[in-house]
């Protein structure tokens, strides 16, 4: 992925620009900038997450819930179950990921009423259980990391990925504020193709840093839309290795009963 | 090899082919025999229920559902309280060996805290719910009836603290479900921490 | 020393020998053992391509079980479909594997049904005097596509809803009453509820019974004439003194013996998949299908599922709607003719001509990339592939009935080779 490589390249170089308050101020300075639209589809990164790791997937807990819940459900997640595959005692669980009263059975859902989140974003968010089955690992990692200015958008930012999103960048502060550099491609007859981001102002995380924190969100998102996975694949293993050693003796009986065949 | 060998091994392996066979048949049965186990839906439908039990009123029985059955919780008064050792010979199984709740609810008055009674409203001999008859010596129950519950179906009898009556088709005293106190005026229905 | 295993399968025990003639005075129990199995002689030269009769049979029995218990927990409601199957996997217990097994047993079925009709084609097994169970066998073919396609509605995902939405409309098709049919199956002016509740029907009970009944055809024809094989020769004609076929050997212990082991690589392979890919990259289980149906939007790339792509690219190469339905129609619909498109006498590809051995890789090669096609975008030089390969694909069949009389074939031999 030779592109992505640009992306990483271009992020570092741009690591020591200006940081500023916050988003309002980035929206004042970025009224001056160029908008720019552009529909081409974005090359996806690999997302790169291993749904095996268990620390990654409580961290991705945290952020999932502390991120996205407030927007995003998980309809067909239940708590209790989060906490026995993430190995987190149910204490744990009610302690750092329930914070509306839910019961541990519960599902993942919120408390926003949808003709509400139409009212404010002109769309439902989608509910995320499936999503990274759905779209795919790559796609929701390279979304949450395609962000940029974008003053005409009523949420101050747009996506690469997914142009015209109604989603803000919720992870603003953690990445900083990106600028996106389209340039006028000559394979496109001039059309305008995205090159690369330039960061705007900072956050709180460095680029890797930040990689990492959409990579554990990214794997949350791929646990939960199918948590049997874990279990699935060393169940596998067994139920292979326990017909292997059938085949053999199926095979030899065979070869037994075959011996009367002339 | 001799023809001897030759079915011995035979024999050994048709046996071993069907013993393996037979593992991986039952094995496979598993998933479909546990996927009618109640699922993460029905154990969540079925969680605990709180109950407030500070505005029950002495002498009065509030219902409440929990996976699927009604519960009983009776305010008994200090009257109700002293019938219960009175007819003790009069029970089939006045110390609850035979049936079920528990440990905590194993004793006199089957019950964490005396006065609050928390019995299963499905009568033991076949599942309906007997109607609490709280009132002393009504005519069709007998002067000797102290209070207790009565069941409409078959005639099943039990005392205020859900113990069967000899004599009546009903085996066993009312179950107990588990059940602690959150605060003096709440209990959860449905759990408990091992001892109350 | 043939002679000697039924013995080794007889246990002993008189009372096990009173309570077997109690049941035969009554029904014919050991009659239909020996008919089919102790004493059904099939040839002892099949070759792997023999082994996916027996599969399919499998993997009919398992989509069965595993059908069964899928329904327990489904509902079929345009409300609670979707959730329902996510409920299915993750709140029941087991209940994913089960929904896996389902998933992957449809495309393993269509794996295996289409290498038994290859087996078919490489063999010459529609020739006289096997034309009815290629017949029957044809027909078992269309009812599985049809219970694949009923089954495919019923996750009410996005690419259920729009798959559905494509097929049906394809019997808009049809010249003036083309709409009112649509209309008819979906019962509803859109695929709604409704179609939902019917398609669900079909494919737990009505296509089901179907299915089985239509096996059960399938074998009784085929053990009335006897299997084939490689060779292409005819075993009942060369029979021992005691009316055994020289080249046959018993169903059961041999067959069975052999199918057993044929039956665990099967599962082998098929475990693979469910446990470790069960979408198989987005081919078993596509990924719009993780979306819920949503009438006002139709997913991206819209395909069918991978065992039906090879028609749906012949659908898309035609520019005209009609006469692409009608080539599609005749795609499917081509091979039953087969035994009267085939002039061959001799029905192994082993000892057929160069001709017909070049014809049938071709058609192979056709499908497959016809089947490849069907999951491309529709544009450019796909359609111009997509045509080419239609045509190659027809071909293969139009044009038997001329390459086939005049072909010159190896002798045949007289009893089977090893």
């Amino acid at each position: 992925m030779s592109g992505g490589n640009r992306w990483r390249e271009s992020r570092a170089a741009a690591r020591p620009a200006r940081r500023t308050a916050g988003l309002l101020a980035v929206m004042a300075v970025s009224m001056f900038a160029a908008t720019a639209s552009a529909q081409h589809e974005a090359t996806l990164e690999p997302a790169g997450n291993d749904v095996a790791d268990t620390a990654s997937l409580q961290r991705g807990a945290m952020y999932f819930v502390n991120y996205c819940l407030g927007c995003h459900s998980a309809q067909y997640v239940r708590y209790n179950r989060l906490a026995e595959d993430l190995q987190l005692t149910e204490n744990l669980v009610v302690q750092n990921l329930m914070f509306t009263g839910e019961q541990p059975f519960d599902t993942m859902t919120n408390s926003m009423r949808p003709e509400d989140s139409v009212r404010w974003f002109g769309i439902a968010p989608p509910d995320l259980s499936l999503i990274a089955r759905s779209r795919g690992t790559d796609y929701v990692y390279t979304f949450l990391r395609s962000f940029y200015e974008a003053p005409a958008s009523p949420t101050g930012v747009d996506n690469v990925v997914l142009p015209n999103t109604a989603m803000p960048h919720v992870l603003w502060e953690l990445q900083g504020i990106n600028r996106a550099v389209f340039e006028a491609d000559e394979a496109h007859d001039g059309e305008e193709v995205f090159r690369r981001f330039e960061q705007v102002s900072a956050g709180q995380l460095g680029t890797q840093q930040y990689d990492q924190v959409v990579r554990d969100i990214v794997n949350f998102l791929d646990y939960i839309g199918d948590p049997t996975q874990l279990a699935r694949e060393a169940l596998g293993v067994r139920v292979i290795a326990f017909l292997l050693v059938f085949l053999v003796i199926a095979w030899l009986l065979k070869r037994e009963i075959w011996k009367d065949v002339t | 090899m001799t023809e001897s060998q030759r079915l011995t091994r035979r024999h050994f392996l048709t046996a071993a082919t069907a013993v393996t066979g037979g593992v991986g048949a039952v094995a496979a049965a598993v998933p479909f025999v546990a996927s009618f186990r109640p699922s993460a839906r029905a154990q969540a439908l079925g969680a605990p229920v709180e109950v407030d039990v500070s505005k029950l009123e002495p002498g009065a029985l509030m219902k409440v559902e929990w996976r699927g059955r009604p519960i009983y919780v009776v305010h008994r008064t200090e009257a109700m309280l002293g019938v219960l050792g009175r007819d003790v010979e009069l029970l089939a199984d006045p110390d609850s060996a035979d049936s079920i709740q528990p440990g905590y609810a194993r004793n006199d008055h089957r019950s964490v805290r005396p006065r609050i009674l928390v019995v299963e409203g499905v009568c033991t001999h076949l599942g309906c719910a007997p109607l609490p008859r709280f009132e002393v010596a009504p005519a069709d129950l007998g002067a000797d009836w102290g209070g207790g519950f009565y069941c409409p179906c078959h005639g099943s009898t039990f005392d205020l603290a859900g113990r069967v009556f000899a004599g009546v088709p009903a085996p066993t005293n009312l179950p107990v479900p588990p059940y602690r106190y959150v605060d003096d005026g709440t209990i959860l229905i449905g759990a408990d921490t091992g001892s109350v | 020393m043939a002679s000697a295993a039924p013995e080794l399968n007889r246990r002993p025990g008189r009372r096990f020998d009173a309570l077997v003639a109690w049941v035969d005075a009554r029904f014919p129990m050991t009659r239909l053992l020996r008919e089919h199995a102790t004493q059904y002689y099939a040839a002892k030269n099949f070759n792997f391509w023999y082994g996916f009769g027996v599969l399919a049979t499998v993997v009919l029995i398992m989509q069965f079980v595993t059908g069964i218990f899928l329904t327990m927990n489904y509902k079929p409601s345009a409300e609670e479909a979707f959730a329902s199957v996510e409920y299915i996997m993750r709140d029941v217990d087991w209940g994913w594997l089960l929904r896996y097994l389902h998933s992957t047993g449809a495309s393993a079925f269509f794996i295996v049904v289409y290498l038994h009709m290859f087996r078919g084609f490489m063999y010459g097994s529609y020739k006289r005097p096997r034309e009815l169970v290629w017949l029957i066998g044809m027909f078992i073919y269309l009812c599985l596509m049809a219970e694949a396609f009923f089954g495919y509605l019923l996750p009410w995902g996005n690419m259920s809803y729009w798959g559905a939405q494509v097929i049906v409309s394809l019997f808009g098709a049809v010249p003036v009453v083309g709409e009112g049919i649509a209309e008819w199956i979906r019962g509803d002016f859109y695929i709604s509820d409704i179609t939902l509740n019917r398609f669900f029907a079909f494919h737990v009970i009505a296509m089901p019974l179907i299915l089985l009944v239509l096996v059960v055809v399938h074998i009784m024809a085929l053990h009335e004439v006897g299997s084939g094989n490689p060779d292409g020769i005819e075993i009942k004609e060369h029979k021992d003194a005691g009316g055994k076929p020289l080249d046959g050997v018993a169903f059961h212990p041999y067959h069975t013996s052999k199918d057993l082991v044929i039956i665990i690589v099967f599962f082998i392979i098929f475990s693979a998949v469910v446990f470790f890919a069960p979408d198989m990259g987005g081919y078993f289980l596509e990924h719009a299908n993780f979306e819920p149906a949503n009438p006002l939007q139709t997913p991206e790339h819209i395909a069918p599922v991978w065992y039906f792509t090879p028609f749906y690219a012949i659908l898309r190469a035609v520019p005209d709607k009609l006469f692409g339905v009608v080539l599609m129609g005749g795609a499917v619909l081509l091979p039953v003719f087969m035994p009267w498109l085939d002039r061959c006498r001799v029905k192994s590809v082993r000892y057929r001509s160069w001709i017909y051995k070049t014809a049938l890789g071709i058609f192979a090669v056709s499908f497959l990339a016809l089947g490849w096609l069907g999951l491309q975008p529709a544009t450019g030089l796909y359609t111009t592939f997509s045509r080419i390969f239609s045509v190659l694909y027809f071909g293969f069949f139009i044009l038997m009935p001329f390459y086939t009389s005049y072909e010159k074939t190896k002798p045949v031999p007289i009893r089977v080779t090893k």
